[in-house]
């Protein structure tokens, strides 16, 4: 078997000591991408007396087949199908010294169905490597022929609705606070008050796994008697997110497992198990018909700057191929970091089964997902219900808005918090429904629905003056007037 | 008891004029109508009985109003729903779902426990209404 692709052999090409990056063959600015191969875009800022390109092209090599020196044996392999290849750059916008690197991987690279394997190869050693200043991977486009190696969401956005039973509206949910501290009886009427004054969920905080204050298995038996009491209450499908995190597999399936037993409809991890036990526990979600709840935790250490990391929407595309059911991407108008552009490129890549390329968004490529079931984003942090024809218009219907603090801080107790929050919800809904504009008419909807509401009322007393209006750091860097990417 | 089923189950029970506006928006989206009624409004009981096909290709929400209308009269003392269906590629499922009619009382659920090993417990919700056979569970049926 022969496989023919442009040779970069030349004599000078294998003398023995250290080569440009780019006279390897890691730069082919007239490499014309394939179908099948992975893309990446990085933010490339190259030391001092680099060339872009040459940086450009030590990223393809460092992330692929290269090491610093020539080694013979690449000429045992057919190297220049194994090699990365940059193949464009562009300045930022804005930002000198920065350049986009557009880089194309051969499916052959990577192990079907591992983000473990395709990370250690993309994010593996390149980090680190000194002749740049600092590198941020932007984005990346997933072939078909890849993405069809991955389970995917456990369910999905259509088959969780239809789990539920809950249609046409965002899906509320709260966070029981505090985080820590609270007993397991004491939890359990968190859960048990805040699903019966109308929410669809309550979560476990990432950092409740099992401590010496509550452990595990007493929140689970205390919280799924709150979810059935409430269930009762009302004659609505309840859940409680069962953080099951844990410090071994073989643990948190310990805990999935009893989670199931007791009837629960959905269990959740911690981004900071790592990829493959999300993997893990996506698969086993999809066995068990559980739903899989993921807490980004740690995420805004290496995605929120952004001369350096990963960024979200490439960390939303492989929650997608890792199968979680929910992930949480961000509010835009809460207390932690989202521009509205940046946040909606978020969206549509966790929701939509086709994303066009849109740089306004930081969609740097277009993506087809080919039917792998969506991801229902988490709107969490710092959000209430005098925001809800904002998040109601950024966000639609697909999405599950947590208001943890607007729910248990609410004056007249959790139950009148979860109230508050559902019936400003539907008026909304049905408000958007009838035409009315939500931006315009909003706090007119709001106002209006709580004269049949007290607790919405004191709700928007309470808080309907809250904002957190800061400057984000995390924006696409996007002049409208450039050309647009491949 | 006030059960908690559908989009807007929080919301005083729509006027006709309210539910005509809902309509008109699903048909809008090109979701085709239909309407559905129960006296088992146990929270994971999924197949209503249908009151006669989705309406499909209907433009104007006046043929589904007529239908609820009639629906309504024959089963004074059930719930019914409308359901807006949206079978496009990826959804092919229920896009809107809201209570249309409730019996005048509503008995509620019994939360029902059965005590296992290990502090654990089976539960089970049931409504009050299903202890009587179907047609039998409300008055007016």
């Amino acid at each position: 078997m022969t496989i023919s692709e442009e040779s970069t052999e030349t004599k000078e090409r294998w003398d023995p000591g250290v080569q440009s990056y780019a006279g390897m063959g890691y730069w082919n600015p007239d490499y014309v991408p394939k179908d099948t191969d992975v893309l990446a875009v990085f933010r490339v800022a190259p030391q001092d007396g680099v060339e872009p390109v040459e940086a450009a092209a030590a990223v393809a090599g460092e992330s692929s087949t290269a090491t610093w020196t020539v080694v013979w044996t690449d000429r045992l392999t057919a190297h220049t199908h194994y090699q990365a290849k940059a193949y464009r750059i562009d300045e930022v916008p804005g930002r000198p010294g920065e350049y986009f690197a557009y880089i194309a991987y051969d499916i052959d690279l990577f192990e079907e169905g591992s983000i473990a394997n395709l990370t250690s190869s993309i994010i593996g050693n390149v980090f680190g490597f000194k002749p740049l200043k600092a590198l941020r991977l932007e984005d990346m486009r997933i072939p078909v022929a890849y993405t069809k190696t991955f389970q995917g969401p456990a369910h999905g956005i259509v088959m969780e609705r239809e789990f539920l039973n809950k249609y046409g509206r965002p899906l509320l949910g709260a966070t029981i606070k505090p985080k820590l501290g609270l007993s397991a009886r004491n939890y359990g009427r968190v859960v048990y008050e805040a699903c019966r004054g109308g929410l669809d969920f309550t979560k476990d905080d990432e950092n409740i796994n099992s401590q010496p204050f509550m452990r595990w298995r007493d929140r689970f038996l205390f919280g799924m008697e709150g979810v059935n009491r409430a269930m009762a209450e009302t004659g609505e499908i309840k859940g409680h997110y069962f953080n099951v995190t844990a410090g071994t597999m073989e643990e948190m399936y310990e805990r999935a497992e009893f989670a199931r037993e007791l009837g629960s409809v959905v269990v959740m991890v911690d981004l900071t198990v790592g990829y493959t036990a999300i993997q893990s526990m996506a698969n086993w979600a999809r066995r068990n018909g559980v739903l899989l709840h993921l807490h980004r935790a740690g995420h805004s250490t290496y995605t929120r700057q952004k001369t350096h990391g990963v960024s979200f929407r490439v960390i939303a595309k492989w929650c997608r191929l890792m199968g979680v059911d929910h992930v949480h991407a961000g509010t835009v108008v809460g207390k932690l970091e989202g521009d509205p552009a940046t946040t909606r490129g978020y969206y549509d890549t966790l929701r939509e089964n086709h994303v066009p390329l849109n740089p306004a968004n930081g969609i740097f490529f277009e993506q087809d997902w080919a039917s792998l079931p969506g991801v229902m984003p988490v709107a969490s942090g710092g959000i209430h219900a005098g925001q809800m024809h904002q998040l109601l218009d950024l966000f639609s219907d697909d999405v599950i808005l947590q208001f943890g603090g607007g729910t248990i801080g609410h004056p007249y107790g959790i139950a009148a918090g979860a109230e508050a929050n559902r019936v400003a919800l539907e008026a909304m809904v049905k408000a958007r429904n009838e035409g009315r504009d939500l931006l315009r008419e909003g706090p007119d909807v709001l106002r209006d629905a709580a004269k049949g509401c007290r607790p919405l009322e004191a709700a928007l007393a309470t808080w309907g003056e809250v904002d957190f209006d800061y400057t984000s750091t995390d924006a696409p860097d996007f002049v409208p007037t450039a050309s647009p990417s491949v | 008891m006030k059960f908690r089923h559908g989009t807007f189950s929080y919301l005083p029970d729509f006027t006709d004029e309210e539910i005509g506006a809902q309509v008109a928006y699903a048909l809008s989206q090109g979701w085709p109508v239909s309407v559905e009624h129960t006296d088992d409004p146990h929270p994971r009981n999924v197949y209503w009985e249908m009151w006669g096909l989705p309406m499909f290709d209907l433009a104007e929400p006046d043929g589904v109003l007529a239908q609820i209308d009639e629906c309504r009269a024959t089963h004074p003392g059930r719930y019914v729903r409308v359901q807006a269906y949206d079978a496009s590629l990826g959804r092919q499922s229920t896009a809107l779902s809201f209570l249309v009619q409730r019996p005048a009382q509503e008995p509620g659920f019994v939360l029902e426990r059965q005590e296992g090993s290990d502090r654990t417990q089976r539960y089970a919700v049931r409504p009050y209404a299903t202890n009587r056979p179907a047609g039998a569970r409300y008055e007016g049926g």
